[in-house]
């Protein structure tokens, strides 16, 4: 079996921009320090740069200006064969004209170690991945998640300093996506493994990583633990980018301290400041802290509900009150309220935050 | 019962398709003169002379009522049958089969009646034994025989499509019947009747021994070039020289290809903008321009001798100037093919290895040559058919190096005049271009690891290592100057007055070809080339959109529907990609010189073979634009109550305008530039541009066909830019590749 990992290495960049062509700044200035045996994903939409990012660590890129290190080294003109690092394709480029255990031995017949030692690396890889046996098999006669394992395992057995994942999930089924990134996860957990992933799915992210960088536009939005982004996302984008979330606007009218006076419509909260200044701002809050109770309580916002579904597990609301149409959801499946009724809503007390532009 | 049910009900009832075919084929029965008309159809003399009752004008019917030509009787009967069903609904199962009979039966007397009765009466003596001497005889099939005969096809059809062939869809199951039905009378037909001729002695029966009498000749299979110094046997010459053009271009296009997708190297356009020269150049004038540079008054042998002091020889005339010519014509088609290839790699394979710890060489030593290597033998087999079926480049450069493709000429045009021999070497040649074919689908189709899946695959292709870009490089910039030197010489060549003797520079050429005078009656074209230059522009205009529709219809069938036998339906019509061009000449001037079909020395003859010579391009611009178009358009169409006729004509066709286009300019160019089968089927009235040069080039009239080489290849150049420029270019979304600093 393999070992926990005692190479895997930090990883660093120092403001580093890449331009394709003469103008298309498809990276822009990025900072950023990966610590050693964290698992990191890059997140954004498609076009904002991550994949770019990603390709930088693995050397299939290189940086127009800035720098990278590896570990120590600075590794900013050394091309992909030179770095020690592997990566995980999207659409997972496994060799069609090998099997799968010269496919997993592939890296390593170029990294010095003997035939015997090949052997027993690369089935001890199949073996972490759960494919022992497979090897006999080409590609071509293997499921959608076992060629993915494949090439996992491929990457696994080099044992890098930094392991790299681009969209790994993307070409699996919804089931299959869950166990396979909790596959990822636990591995690369046991083995102690800088990990790099890239992904535009917000779920997927929350749920395998010890941290997230949001890119959006060729920048970094926000980088911070799952929990930080979801519940005290930086900016607008990143609110609506992470999970759902209602926006609405409304007008910080003191700032005493920390703390900000915010009215919306007839609703005052007073919140974190955030650095913020009096004057118009936008505020976010999570579906699952809007609370809706009994028409005419104090200080509330005062609506209509104009669609209710029905989904298992919980109940979504659609309320129209005088500042936006909020959306709503509930774990009490039983909540008395119909189309039509007069209602009025609050935040739950963490729930609301202030978002700058 | 709802509205629409009834009206559907209704509408089973009418049948307005099977209407519309009888009434043209009663048409083509009781109206139209039923044989051939010297004059064609279309000059309409016919009517003012002695229609309907004079022998040669008259429709059968009239034939019939005359008492002549009673054997085309039965076929009113068949044309009958059909109106009982008219009252029936399709549902009905008497419907299908009254139809299926029918048109079967009148399908098959009209060929019986076609191939018993010819011009000397009964065609077969024991014929003439069962019923005694006819004492009458038939020509070939005109147009009112076409529409009695594309009557029972698609009554036919309608019949099989009631009885549920095909989800009983009539448009369909018509198009299959018409395309095997066409495939089968252009293609399967003169190739059979060729491969029989072979066993015809010179009494005029078959025996096996003619056949391997002329199988075995030594000038086929002759082996004294290595025994004793003679010459070999054209097989082996021809084998020879494809396997080495096969080897050259598959190599050249190869090193073509790595150089502009793997080496940062700058004008890739000029590069890609080269392989449109072998479309645009009729293939033979390469060999005249390698006369130009290395014939015995060329410029460069006669540099070299004036340098060294020696005699200018022969040298080029054979082998070396064929291999030089083809390489030349045929190497663009090789990168053409490769380029696809190397790009088909798929980047992140690549880039996989890189990340594995693979150095460049290493990554391509293991992973991008092994995933060519099957698209590399598919190149070779390209040049391998290619060089097979040339036979312009032979015939203006062949000296003593015999091959098979214009042996087959000589055999036929020459004083020797062997039709059995010439068929005997076409289906040598056409074994050898076959097994080429077989290999390439069967063999390597299930080799062939480059697929482009449309899933998100950005990449680029990594450098080639400097060892191999060097020469690479050099290659590919060589070949490019070469290729630059031969073009400059056609047009310079054009200018000159004797090449070699009288280097002066001159338009006489031109004007001789194309001088055009003004007069009281309108411009007079009375430049030597204008018949035949309009001609070609006329039959390659006819040809082209019927190429087109044929293409495109049996694109559409094949990658839209499913039906039995559909694999040797695909084989069948891309079978004539695979049959030289001399062979199609040859079989089609023994098949179609005699009734039924008597077509030889009209225009008509030059415009099917064109049609079923340029079909798989049709065809596979056809498939390649109609299996990116989601089949979810189709069926949301046919489910919004189209048919699938409406939604061909609706839906698909307005997206294919890109592949129809390129399928008719393509089919156009390749018209005017063919030569092999032509010079078979030329006559003095529709006399090519191709054959037209090839005469003066055999005139030793170097000058005009030269200057009419280089106008052919401008007016291509300006149709195949005005198509790019309409059409545009499609693209592949992959990462920007400029932008590479380093790997």
């Amino acid at each position: 079996m393999l070992k926990p990992s005692s190479k895997a290495a930090s990883v660093s960049f120092e403001g580093v921009t890449k331009i394709y062509g003469t103008e298309v700044k498809a990276v822009d200035d990025i900072s950023v320090d990966i610590a050693a045996g964290t698992l990191v994903t890059l997140l954004g939409p498609s076009g904002c740069g991550k994949t770019t990012t990603l390709r930088m660590i693995a050397g299939l890129e290189m940086p127009t200006s800035g720098k990278i290190k590896i570990g120590d080294t600075d590794v900013t003109t050394l091309p992909a064969t030179e770095r020690d690092v592997s990566m995980v394709f999207q659409s997972y480029a496994l060799f069609p004209h090998m099997n799968v255990l010269e496919n997993v031995s592939y890296g390593l017949k170029f990294s010095g170690f003997n035939k015997s030692e090949t052997r027993d690396r690369a089935l001890s890889g199949l073996e972490i991945v759960g494919l022992a046996g497979y090897g006999d098999r080409l590609p071509s006669e293997l499921s959608g998640g076992q060629q993915q394992r494949v090439a996992v395992a491929r990457a696994l057995v080099l044992e890098p300093q930094v392991l790299l994942f681009d969209e790994p999930l993307s070409n699996l089924d919804a089931k299959l996506r869950r166990k396979v990134r909790e596959d990822i996860r636990e591995i690369q957990q046991n083995l102690g493994l800088t990990v790099v992933y890239v992904t535009h799915d917000q779920e997927e992210a929350l749920a395998v990583s010890d941290r997230i960088i949001v890119m959006n536009n060729a920048v970094i939005a926000q980088d911070g633990t799952p929990r930080e982004l979801y519940e005290a996302p930086a900016s607008r984008f990143v609110a609506d980018f992470i999970g759902e979330a209602n926006i609405l606007s409304c007008e910080i009218s003191k700032i005493s301290g920390k703390l900000a006076d915010v009215v919306t419509g007839s609703y005052k909260l007073k919140l974190p400041s955030r650095d913020l200044k009096p004057g118009n701002a936008f505020l976010g809050v999570r579906p699952n802290r809007v609370e809706i109770g009994k028409p005419g309580s104090k200080n509330t916002l005062s609506g209509e509900i104009i669609r209710r579904t029905y989904v298992g597990n919980h109940l979504e609301f659609t309320v129209k009150t005088e500042v936006a149409e909020l959306f709503s959801t509930t774990t009490d499946v039983d909540a008395p309220y119909e189309v039509g009724d007069k209602v009025s809503v609050n935040f739950a007390a963490k729930g609301p935050v202030l978002l700058s532009h | 019962m709802t509205l629409a049910e009834t009206s559907r009900l209704e509408s089973k009832v009418t049948h307005p398709t099977l209407v519309l075919w009888l009434i043209v084929g009663w048409v083509g029965f009781a109206l139209l003169p039923w044989y051939g008309l010297e004059d064609g159809i279309l000059s309409f003399e016919w009517l003012l002379d002695g229609y309907p009752f004079e022998d040669d004008y008259a429709p059968a019917l009239f034939l019939g009522l005359q008492g002549q030509k009673l054997w085309l009787m039965p076929l009113a009967l068949f044309l009958a049958m059909p109106l009982l069903a008219i009252g029936k609904s399709r549902s009905d199962e008497s419907y299908g089969k009254i139809l299926v009979i029918a048109g079967a039966l009148g399908f098959g007397w009209l060929i019986l009646q076609g191939f018993s009765i010819g011009i000397r009466g009964w065609n077969f003596e024991w014929l003439n034994q069962l019923f005694g001497e006819l004492g009458d005889r038939q020509f070939g099939m005109g147009s009112g025989a076409m529409l009695v005969a594309s009557a029972f096809l698609f009554i036919f059809t309608q019949g099989i499509a009631a009885r549920g062939a095909v989800n009983g869809d009539i448009f369909v199951v018509g198009a299959i019947g018409f395309v095997v039905a066409i495939v089968t009378t252009f293609v399967f037909y003169p190739i059979a009747n060729m491969l029989a001729s072979a066993f015809i002695t010179e009494e005029n029966t078959y025996s096996i021994r003619v056949f391997f009498d002329k199988f075995t000749d030594r000038r086929l299979w002759g082996l004294s070039c290595i025994t004793a110094g003679g010459r070999c046997g054209a097989a082996w010459n021809s084998l020879f020289l494809a396997i080495l053009v096969g080897i050259i271009t598959t190599g050249l296009g190869l090193a073509f290809a790595l150089a502009v997708t793997r080496t940062n190297m700058r004008f890739k356009q000029a590069l890609r903008a080269l392989t449109v020269l072998p479309i645009i150049t009729p293939p033979f004038v390469i060999g005249l321009a390698i006369i130009l540079l290395f014939g015995l008054s060329g410029s460069v042998t006669v540099f070299i001798s004036d340098l060294l002091g020696i005699q200018p020889t022969r040298w080029v005339y054979g082998l070396p100037g064929i291999l030089i010519a083809q390489t030349l014509a045929f190497t663009p088609i090789a990168f053409l093919v490769l380029i696809g290839v190397v790009e088909g790699v798929s980047p992140s394979m690549e880039e996989a290895a890189q990340t594995l710890r693979a150095n460049r060489w290493n990554t391509f030593r293991t992973v991008s040559w092994p995933l060519m290597r099957p698209g590399i033998a598919n190149a070779f087999l390209l040049g391998f058919i290619e060089s097979m079926a040339d036979f312009g480049n032979p015939l203006v450069l062949g000296g003593n190096y015999d091959v098979l493709s214009t042996e087959i000429f000589f055999a036929i045009v020459g004083a020797q005049y062997d039709q059995g021999r010439a068929a005997v070497l076409a289906i040598v040649l056409l074994g050898f271009t076959l097994a080429a074919f077989w290999a390439q689908r069967f063999w390597l189709g299930k080799k062939s690891y480059t697929t482009m899946t449309g899933k998100g695959d950005s990449g680029i292709h990594p450098h080639l290592p400097r060892a191999m870009a060097v020469p690479v490089f050099t290659i590919a910039a060589v070949w490019t100057l070469f290729t630059i030197i031969i073009y400059c010489m056609i047009i310079y060549g054009s200018f000159v007055e004797l090449w070699g003797i009288n280097n002066s520079l001159t338009f006489k050429h031109y004007i001789t070809a194309f001088s055009v005078r003004l007069d009281a009656e309108g411009i007079r074209w009375t430049g030597s080339a204008w018949n035949s230059f309009w001609t070609t522009i006329q039959i390659a205009g006819i040809a082209a959109p019927l190429t087109a529709i044929v293409g495109l219809i049996t694109a559409y069938l094949l990658t839209r529907q499913n039906f039995a036998g559909k694999n040797a339906f695909e084989f069948g019509t891309m079978l004539s990609f695979a049959i030289p061009g001399t062979v199609i000449g040859v079989s089609y001037i023994l098949a179609f010189n005699v009734p039924p079909i008597e077509i030889t020395g009209t225009g008509i003859i030059l415009v099917v073979s064109f049609i079923f010579r340029n079909m798989p391009v049709g065809v596979r611009a056809g498939i390649a634009s109609m299996s990116q178009l989601d089949k979810s358009l189709d069926e949301s169409s046919l489910t919004l109550g189209a048919n699938s006729w409406q939604t061909f004509l609706k839906v698909i066709l307005p997206l294919l305008r890109p592949a129809i286009l390129a399928a008719l300019v393509y089919s156009f160019v390749r018209a005017m530039t063919a030569i092999s089968a032509v010079i078979f089927l030329v006559s003095a009235e529709y006399d090519m541009a191709t054959s037209y040069i090839i005469g003066r080039v055999e005139n030793n009239d170097y000058g005009l066909a030269i200057a009419y080489s280089t106008t052919l290849i401008f007016v291509m150049l300006a149709v195949v830019g005005a198509m790019q420029f309409l059409v545009g270019r499609a693209k592949i979304g992959r990462r920007l590749d400029q932008s590479r600093t380093n790997v």
